[in-house]
């Protein structure tokens, strides 16, 4: 199984973890994740108004690259997912940003939305399947009580994303129980942990974090997992009420794969 | 007379929202993680902007304060999205000339070693042009 690949600006720096235990546990699994040969930063944040087109080129760029060799292009940060399926939303129903973005861009042939965007989770379930990746466990983290940690960007808008019920979602919780640890259930798994406003608010985002953790710990959680880079900022610096750990899921694969 | 209503198009068309689906049943602002830091909130910005009363919400900090988590997007039975509204509200506001929120020599002293790439393009995004 061949993806195109789109790490993002935060896994080549901050997050090189969340990059690197994926890109060796895919392998482990048979999927080949081949990196854009050029991308550029999706920006971070969705540009939500319909005016905006310069801010979503470098998505439909990434889009179109992996379009036109013929791949799905799989995502991991989840803010980097959140953008571009989102971008590619508009490509698909949006013709005023379709015309704009295509008069601007010149492609050899216009882009409207045909590359099928999958976050690393989905390519877990949907492509190579949570049974397989059981029996590819070597190291199951037998016992562990794991919450997981969606947040808003992977689910939100579910009518977009697609992801899973927005909810009640599920995936987190059996890619948990296919790495032989226990998922627990905590009200705040879908709750935001205050984003980029603890560059200017560290107090709102303190609050919002410790309510995250503060949940995930009273359900008996011993550990947190999260596919965003500054959730896992967030619930580690300013979630500084409770001392659980929080990590990538993708370090959690690899060490039930016997890869870490 | 004139402004007022030019902006309230403005906004209404760069948000793609139609404020007047909205029922008042104040589920965005309940289920808005920022609605305590807020000055107007998510239901009122719905309200202040079918009304034409933009210019308060463009002066107000609570422009700033939403987190774009999509909640209230997600949870509006009307589907009236106020998130989207308060994008265009802050998009007219920092759009103009020198109105930028987040300034590149604020950085430094908001900067800390563990903080992600992502938290920087993405303030950027939302509070500057």
């Amino acid at each position: 199984m061949v993806f195109s690949y789109y790490p993002g600006c935060t896994l080549k720096t901050k997050a090189k973890d969340l990059d690197r235990y994926a890109r060796i546990s895919a392998e482990a699994l048979g999927v080949t994740l081949e990196e854009l040969p050029e991308w550029q930063c999706c920006g971070g944040v969705y540009p939500v108004a319909k005016d905006e087109i310069a801010t979503k080129l470098s998505s439909v760029r990434a889009l179109n690259s992996a379009g036109e060799m013929g791949n799905d292009l799989v995502t991991l940060c989840s803010a980097c997912h959140n953008v571009i399926k989102q971008v590619n939303n508009d490509m698909r129903t949006d013709e005023n940003i379709v015309l704009k973005v295509n008069n601007y861009l010149k492609l050899d042939k216009p882009y409207a939305g045909e590359t099928n965007v999958l976050h690393y989770l989905e390519m877990l379930r949907d492509a190579v399947g949570f049974d397989k990746i059981k029996e590819k466990v070597t190291n199951p983290l037998t016992g562990v009580k794991i919450a997981p940690y969606y947040g808003c960007l992977l689910l939100r808008p579910g009518s977009v994303m697609q992801f899973d019920d927005p909810e009640n979602p599920s995936i987190m919780e059996d890619f948990i129980r296919a790495i032989g640890a226990e998922p627990v259930s905590y009200s705040m798994r879908n709750e935001c942990c205050g984003g980029y406003v603890t560059l200017e608010n560290k107090s709102l985002a303190a609050k919002k974090s410790n309510n995250v953790l503060e949940s995930a710990v009273s359900a008996g959680a011993q550990m947190v997992i999260t596919a965003c880079p500054l959730c896992l900022y967030n619930l580690n610096k300013n979630g500084s009420d409770y001392d659980i750990p929080v990590h990538y899921f993708t370090e959690l694969l690899a060490q039930a794969l016997g890869l870490k | 007379m004139e402004n007022k209503q030019q902006l309230t198009e403005q906004i209404l068309r760069m948000s793609g929202v139609n404020a007047r689906k909205c029922m008042r049943c104040g589920k965005c602002t309940a289920t808005c993680p920022s609605f305590d830091e807020m000055e107007y909130h998510p239901h009122q910005f719905v309200y202040m902007v079918e009304k034409g009363d933009i210019e308060p919400l463009m002066k107000s900090e609570s422009l700033y304060t939403c987190l774009t988590c999509f909640a209230c997007v997600e949870r509006c039975p009307r589907n009236v999205e106020p998130a989207k509204l308060v994008e265009a509200v802050r998009l007219a506001v920092i759009r103009e000339q020198g109105a930028n929120h987040l300034k590149p020599q604020d950085l430094p002293e908001l900067w800390d070693e563990d903080l992600p790439q992502q938290a920087i393009v993405s303030a950027f995004r939302k509070y500057s042009k």
